[in-house]
């Protein structure tokens, strides 16, 4: 089981406290369809993606950032078992979206980079190590359920 | 994945404008790197402090963004143009090529930290691209 310091949740809980979700959500999303396109594959649903413009202005796209950031809400208010938290998520990743695992990196740096833009310097280095741990805890438990 | 005429016209506009603060964002990216993954402290530990405040950081900071301005004034042949840095880097310092994209992804944090009106999706791409192409020509050397 991953082990968190109190400084450490306590930066997990203040980044999150900073993030307006739907903004904060619909930002990462779009800047991951457009700086990685190829993860445009698992949004054949959402109709134009033509343009970092059009996928800017689309609405579902705005509306999933809120879901997946809500998802990560989650993990923070169950750090301490975020695997037992991701059971099902997982599933439905791997056995109904088929999603790359890879993939969850990609959306999660892009995350990474709008808090940094956000924040400024006060996303100092041991915030964001904080971070990116939490991160590659959630993109772990994603991927565990994958066979 | 190589890069356009727009991609490179972007990189080229986006350093320009970012030129002046490139001491700041190299040892702000190395510091970075070495916090958010301490196996690439296995590389400096000829040095005593690894703290943010380190003048070998800041130092060496500047040494690494310095490479890359340079390597955007050859970014019309990168290959060509950095086959000494790449036979250090493969001779020499023998850096695990994994781990270019590790330091390449903090420098892009400490862009949208400095510029996050500027760092914009596309300029992200674009960045990203030359950073992964910057990267394959480091490696060039190595086998």
């Amino acid at each position: 089981m991953v082990e968190w310091t109190d400084e450490e949740r306590a930066a997990i809980n203040k980044i999150f406290g900073r993030l307006n979700y739907d903004v904060v959500g619909h930002a990462t999303l779009a800047r991951c369809l457009i700086v990685y396109p190829w993860t445009q594959r698992y949004f054949g649903g959402f109709g134009n993606l033509y343009s970092p413009a059009t996928i800017m202005a689309n609405p579902m796209v705005r509306a999933q950032g809120t879901v997946i950031v809500h998802g990560l809400d989650r993990a923070m208010k169950n750090m301490d078992k975020i695997k037992e938290t991701y059971a099902e998520l997982s599933v439905l990743h791997s056995e109904k979206l088929h999603v790359d695992p890879d993939n969850f990196r990609l959306l999660g740096d892009c995350l990474t980079i709008n808090i940094a833009a956000q924040m400024g310097e006060t996303f100092t280095p041991d915030l964001q190590a904080a971070w990116q741990k939490f991160l590659q805890c959630v993109i772990t438990a994603l991927g565990r359920q994958y066979h | 994945m190589s890069l356009s005429a727009k991609d490179k016209a972007r990189v080229r506009n986006f350093w320009d404008k970012v030129s002046h603060q490139i001491d700041a964002i190299g040892s702000g990216a190395l510091s970075r790197m070495i916090a958010v993954y301490p196996q690439t402290k296995t590389y400096f530990a000829h040095w005593s402090d690894l703290g943010p405040d380190s003048p070998d950081i800041k130092r060496h900071g500047k040494v690494i963004l310095g490479g890359v301005s340079d390597a955007i004034e050859k970014i019309d042949d990168l290959k060509g143009g950095l086959i000494n840095l790449s036979e250090l880097h493969a001779f020499q310092l023998r850096v695990d090529p994994a781990n270019f994209k590790l330091l390449t992804h903090n420098i892009l944090v400490m862009l949208a930290i400095y510029y996050p009106n500027e760092f914009t999706p596309e300029v992200h791409r674009s960045m990203d691209k030359f950073f992964s192409r910057l990267a394959l020509a480091l490696a060039e050397k190595y086998r």
